[in-house]
């Protein structure tokens, strides 16, 4: 490789920065990816012999074609609303973890265990008292890697994959043994809930999407207008200058981190007590993953995390129509998932950067360039 | 005696598809991309080595569609991340949600199409996948089984690894291939096309990754077409590359011990010892998280991950 070096000339393409985007330009250029996505997405559907209009119409509307379809449509994007506002808060001070999957099953555990084992309680005493447990469960998990991190340096990317697979084993555990149903003498499953540990619906959905609500204008708040969420978007943006300023990032992290997860929990305690109706394995279910997705798509910005997470679930549950009246996969929703996001960060890029073609007198040495290297 | 052996040789074939996806996540980890995909690559192998198979009842082939699938997966994630700079975790937790869906799409179009409303392979290539027979060597007793009566993938993921380990330790390249995951403007400084080999790593890696995938639904699976085949060894894949501390040779092992501990309930007598199931399955993970917390706090620098990792590089950040 060596000897090339010297005979090393421009590249035919390379990369340099700019001057930065406005946020407007910035939203156009996420649309453009978008609508690039969705071309490339029906390039797929076409070859797998679809008409892509059709099946994208389809998936609209399929999600609002009935009120029960668009109370789906809600409920698929609660859980992922409100984990993608607990990751914001993680990710704002560039904590990497990707453990909201654990963190909601953690929370689900803990307000479980309230469900179950006090059915007895009033409701509203014993409904309040899961969602705090759910809290707990979901921060305290959150915290654990928190507090590596802070001690050892810990990575908090690996340990938190780690510690989601713990947690999804321990249902597993609680299922088989200690949580099993004796009225089931079949295969092992955890007890549903009784009424009062199950969430009441308000206009035939239950009330995890006001809980949502409430945590959007809480979350919005806490980020814009607290003395909390500065030193959070400081850290995010130089731990060494919070330093500098006399913040105690170390407790900071831990804080945010514990709300984080918290957030996450409710996640799971809206998930078991409002739609699964008990503890079931996948209460997770990926949606830590994709609230990870979401959050980052919309920029850590709770406003977009609404309009991110809204799109989502309509691809989810329209999805599901075209696997009934055209016979594809409801997978199809995570590939165009996959499409669209792999533009809208690739095109992210452009914010910041921007390719330069070699100037046209070099031209005549393209044997120089590798393939590799044209960025 | 005879248990201790079916219990080494079943832990070497559930560790084989770990081994696989371990040596493709070194290869992305060593330049420094911390690749959360493994599991969708695997997927993408997976079905691609199957759909062949299927077709052409071709072993060799099915193995190459496999590479190939992994490595094109693995190419967008190194597009999106490489030269367009964006974030590594997102864009692996994406190539794994897109990986694992059109895998799905693809074998529920396939399923849809077949007349029994199951697809299993042919059985020619059944036969040329199913464990070697060597006259001589797999008929001695206690060796034979142990070393010479695996399945074809067991002897590939070995020379794959022991080659990798030759290239990392032995040659300029691979010295230079690690230069880039622990400080690429200094591999850069000193001429090492950081870009071109960060391709390079990533995509072979993730071919080898699609290979592993193949190996869950041809031998895990019996060569019977299910959805969600790779069921979660790719993220097990990604815990046992800090297992291994990073390096090809220690992948060997250290996916036959997880192996080992994926079928370790199956072999435990449960009238002697009670634990319950769970705990096993638990086991990989709850072993990699202390791991990870021990050689961090013990902050051993050659048991450590790429310095780089999770970083992008852009020349003129310099």
């Amino acid at each position: 490789m060596s000897e090339q070096i010297q005979t090393h000339k421009e590249p035919l393409i390379r990369v340099s920065k700019r001057k930065e985007l406005t946020p407007r330009q910035a939203t156009l250029l996420k649309l453009l990816s978008l609508v690039l996505a969705l071309i490339a997405g029906g390039i797929f559907l076409a070859v797998l012999g679809f008409n892509p209009l059709v099946i994208y119409a389809t998936i609209v509307t399929g999600a609002f074609r009935s009120t029960l379809a668009i109370q789906g449509t809600v409920k698929i994007m609660i859980p992922l609303f409100i984990s993608a506002l607990g990751v914001t808060l993680a990710y704002k001070m560039q904590f990497w973890n990707i453990g909201a999957e654990g963190q909601i099953i953690i929370g689900a555990i803990f307000a479980s265990y309230f469900g179950l084992f006090h059915s007895n309680w009033p409701r509203p005493l014993l409904l309040v008292v899961m969602l705090i447990a759910s809290m707990i469960g979901g921060g305290l998990w959150g915290l654990l890697p928190a507090i590596f991190k802070n001690k050892w340096n810990t990575n908090e990317t690996l340990f938190t994959l780690m510690l989601n697979y713990i947690a999804l084993h321990l249902i597993a555990f609680l299922r088989d043994g200690p949580w099993r149903d004796p009225a089931n003498p079949g295969f092992a499953k955890i007890a549903t809930f009784t009424e009062n540990a199950i969430l009441p619906k308000l206009f035939g959905i239950h009330i995890g999407w006001v809980i949502a609500l409430i945590l959007f204008v809480l979350v919005y708040i806490y980020l814009k207008y607290t003395k909390h969420g500065y030193e959070i978007s400081v850290i995010g943006g130089s731990k060494a200058t919070a330093n500098y300023a006399g913040m105690n990032v170390k407790k900071i992290v831990l804080r945010t981190i514990f709300l984080s997860g918290a957030i996450c929990g409710i996640a799971g305690f809206s998930n078991a007590a409002g739609s699964d109706l008990t503890l079931a394995m996948g209460v997770a279910g990926g949606v830590g993953f994709t609230a990870i997705i979401v959050a980052w798509l919309a920029d850590l910005n709770p406003v977009g995390i609404l309009i991110v997470s809204f799109l989502f679930a309509v691809l989810d549950k329209g999805s599901s129509v075209i696997q009934s009246s055209y016979g594809l996969s409801t997978d199809c929703s995570d590939v165009l998932e996959g499409i669209i996001l792999f533009f809208v960060i690739a095109g992210g890029f452009f914010v910041k950067y921007r390719f330069v073609l070699r100037k046209k007198k070099n031209v005549g040495t393209p044997t120089q360039v590798k393939g590799g290297e044209a960025a | 005696m005879s248990f201790m052996i079916r219990f080494i040789v079943a832990a070497v074939v559930a560790g084989t598809p770990l081994l696989f996806g371990t040596l493709g996540e070194i290869m992305n980890e060593r330049v420094g991309h911390l690749n959360l995909g493994v599991e969708g690559m695997m997927s993408l192998g997976a079905v691609a080595g199957f759909m062949v198979g299927y077709r052409t009842d071709n072993f060799a082939l099915a193995l190459i569609a496999a590479f190939a699938a992994g490595a094109l997966g693995a190419l967008i994630y190194a597009i999106v991340t490489v030269t367009f700079m964006a974030n590594h975790t997102v864009a692996g937790l994406t190539l794994t949600i897109f990986g694992i869906g059109l895998t799905n799409v693809i074998g529920f179009h396939y399923l849809g199409m077949s007349e029994s409303g199951t697809l299993k392979l042919p059985e020619h290539i059944t036969q040329q996948m199913r464990a070697v027979h060597i006259t001589g060597l797999s008929d001695v007793p206690v060796i034979g089984p142990l070393l010479f009566q695996y399945n074809p993938f067991v002897y590939v993921g070995i020379v794959i690894a022991v080659l990798l380990a030759l290239f990392y330790n032995f040659t300029k390249a691979g010295l230079n291939v690690r230069a880039i995951g622990e400080n690429p403007q200094a591999a850069d400084a000193a001429g090492v096309h950081v870009l071109a080999w960060k391709y390079v790593n990533i995509v072979i890696g993730g071919g080898i990754c699609g290979i592993g995938g193949a190996f869950t639904i041809m031998i895990t699976n019996g060569g019977v077409w299910i959805s969600d085949c790779v069921g979660g060894l790719g993220w097990i894949a990604v815990a046992l590359v800090i297992f291994a501390t990073w390096k090809p040779v220690n992948a060997i092992w250290g996916s036959f011990v997880f192996g080992a501990m994926r079928i370790l309930k199956y072999y435990v007598n449960k009238e002697i010892i009670h634990i319950p199931d769970a705990f096993y399955d638990m086991l990989p993970f709850l072993v990699t998280a202390v791991i990870l917390v021990l050689v961090s706090a013990r902050q051993v620098r050659d048991k450590a991950q790429p310095a780089a990792c999770g970083t992008n590089y852009f020349r003129e950040d310099r």
